[in-house]
């Protein structure tokens, strides 16, 4: 193993890097100082997101327990735009008083996580993939009671951390299962002897269930909500979109490197699964009048439609996947952004104080009109293209009863995403929220998710990249 | 190499732990207990581990390395969770689910 082999880990080795050098920092500052952390963290990850752009090289270390791919380095690439528009968005509130103390333990923490959710997407055996996952969830956990002070914060945190660590034990069992069935925890040597045996089918829903509780599909979805209400706003938009693009990415892998003997078995559950997801998601958006809950929900419904992409098997179901999650990470942060801005700056996050945003902030409303209607799917904007490609996927595998079951959801969710367009434009409010700018920093994070809303669609240069390296069953 | 125990019970017994774990978290009311029974849970996945390393796959450790690294990561996670009940202690004066429902459906 020589120095060059270290570049295939990059990635992680510049995050854990990044997150020692903010640590030793934060130790070096005063109490008044504690806001340089700020430019010290964006200019490391600046550097890091560069690195992470140059030509990587592909190869496997530590006997095949990690592994590193064009596909696998761009869905880093991904994910990493996404932390960055995050931690620009957060700006305002990370500069609040009550945060000032620990304002470098959320870039730690947030490293941390994007740390272990790298190391899980890179795995090439189950061992380092348990490790990335409780890598991720652990801090994150920490991240979403990270208001210790606010009682809401506190509940989000012990929920999060108590169902994701019974779901990390579900999917446990399942790999005891696949390990006892197969001899082996190296994603090739499990390939190649995966059968359908009853207890390979058993150790694969239970590996499945611990999964579907990360992505937060149907009938373990419970824990969503409540979390992504507790949390601080620019947390949620981080498990909202980071933490469910990484687990989308893995599983899709995982789907496809090494259960695929089991494809009959796992397209009959993701079948069931994405409709129960779809139309749960759905009906309860439609009731919610918290944002933060409301986006929530949406985002149990965007998983499902996710799934569909899962189910086909092909180049192109991967493909509309990873191109999904993109465009999902500008539209998700879109929202989250607009939300986040009136939050720091207001502390409204119902959706009746929306009512006359148009009048007093019209900027602020047009881009969160634009994310609304790129997460409903209507055509200029890139979401249309996301659902577009996600279902003509699904529908060149042959599932058009899916098809047309997502489509009438896509027809529910109009509804609801335009009812926040409504009360922004129409709805009359005798006090609206006030007009305000916003700083610098969340502005620059603003305008790039709107930038990404409206470009990503139009320039296909990014879905025929994403193809390329895509690749389907073996 | 096998003794005279079959690997069957070893099978039982972690799976009836499993189960037991699973019951006691969707019963039990307190943030403790149910901690524990994710200990439970992830104690019955190590037996597993251990078990089919010993009976089935003796040339190979890799059982064995995965039990290591479960407990090790077990421990972590009860730290940060104890460490967040404390928290939430602190805001409810109770540690009881049923007090910790600000937030519902």
């Amino acid at each position: 193993m020589t120095i060059n082999d270290f570049l295939l880990m990059r990635h992680e080795i510049m995050l854990v890097l990044i997150a020692l050098i903010l640590l030793i920092v934060d130790l070096n500052l005063k109490p008044t100082q504690k806001p340089w952390i700020i430019p010290v963290a964006m200019v490391l990850f600046i550097i890091h997101i560069i690195v992470g752009f140059l030509p990587a090289p592909e190869g496997t270390l530590f006997g095949g327990m990690f592994r590193s791919t064009p596909l696998i380095n761009m869905m880093k690439n991904v994910l990493n735009i996404g932390v960055f528009i995050i931690m620009l968005q957060s700006y305002t509130w990370i500069m609040k008083p009550e945060n000032r103390e620990k304002m470098s333990e959320y870039f730690v923490l947030m490293f941390s996580t994007l740390a272990g959710m790298y190391f899980m997407i890179s795995s090439g055996d189950f061992l380092m993939f348990y490790l990335g996952l409780e890598t991720a969830t652990i801090p994150m956990a920490a991240l979403a009671a990270y208001t210790h002070h606010q009682t809401k914060s506190a509940e989000a945190g012990v929920k999060l951390i108590l169902s994701s660590a019974l779901s990390s034990g579900i999917l446990l069992f399942g790999l005891s299962l696949i390990y006892g069935s197969t001899g082996s925890i190296y994603f090739t040597d499990v390939a190649a002897s995966f059968g359908a045996a009853p207890m390979q089918v058993l150790a694969f829903l239970f590996f499945f269930s611990g999964m579907a509780f990360k992505i937060s599909l149907v009938p373990f979805h419970l824990w969503t909500a409540d979390v992504y209400e507790g949390s601080p706003v620019n947390v949620t938009s981080y498990f909202s979109v980071i933490s469910k693009g990484a687990a989308s990415f893995i599983l899709i892998l995982i789907l496809y490197k090494v259960f695929f003997q089991l494809i009959e078995v796992w397209q009959n559950v993701l079948y069931i699964i994405s409709v129960l997801t779809m139309v749960v998601g759905n009906l309860f958006a439609l009731r919610q009048k918290n944002m933060k809950r409301f986006l929530a929900f949406s985002s149990i419904a965007q998983a499902g439609f996710i799934l569909l992409g899962m189910m086909a098997g092909s180049q192109m179901g991967m493909t509309s996947v990873i191109y999904f999650v993109l465009v999902y990470i500008f539209s998700n942060l879109g929202a989250f952004g607009v939300v986040s801005a009136i939050e720091a700056v207001t502390g409204k996050v119902e959706m009746s104080d929306y009512n006359g945003l148009y009048r007093t902030n019209p900027r602020l409303s047009l881009l969160m009109m634009l994310a609304m209607f790129s997460l409903a799917g209507i055509p200029p904007v890139a979401g249309f293209f996301g659902k577009f490609f996600l279902f003509t996927s699904a529908a060149s595998a042959g599932y058009y009863w899916l098809v047309f079951i997502a489509v009438l959801n896509a027809t529910v969710s109009l509804y609801y995403y335009l009812m926040v367009v409504k009360a922004m434009f129409i709805n009359k409010s005798d006090e609206p929220i006030a007009f305000f700018r916003s700083d610098n920093m969340t502005r620059a994070g603003l305008l790039l998710s709107a930038v990404g809303i409206v470009v990503i669609g139009f320039w296909s240069q990014v879905y025929e990249m994403i193809n390329n390296l895509s690749v389907g069953l073996f | 190499m096998t003794g005279t125990i079959p690997l069957q019970y070893f099978l039982i017994i972690s799976t009836l732990m499993f189960f037991s774990g699973i019951f006691g978290f969707l019963t039990r009311k307190n943030l403790i207990t149910m901690l524990m029974s994710i200990e439970l849970i992830l104690n019955s996945v190590n037996i597993n581990f251990v078990a089919f390393n010993r009976y089935l796959y003796p040339d190979n450790l890799h059982g064995h390395f995965f039990t290591l690294i479960v407990i090790a990561v077990a421990a972590a996670e009860a730290a940060v969770a104890i460490a967040i009940i404390i928290n939430i202690y602190r805001n409810f004066r109770s540690i009881e689910v049923d007090k910790v429902d600000e937030m519902k459906f």
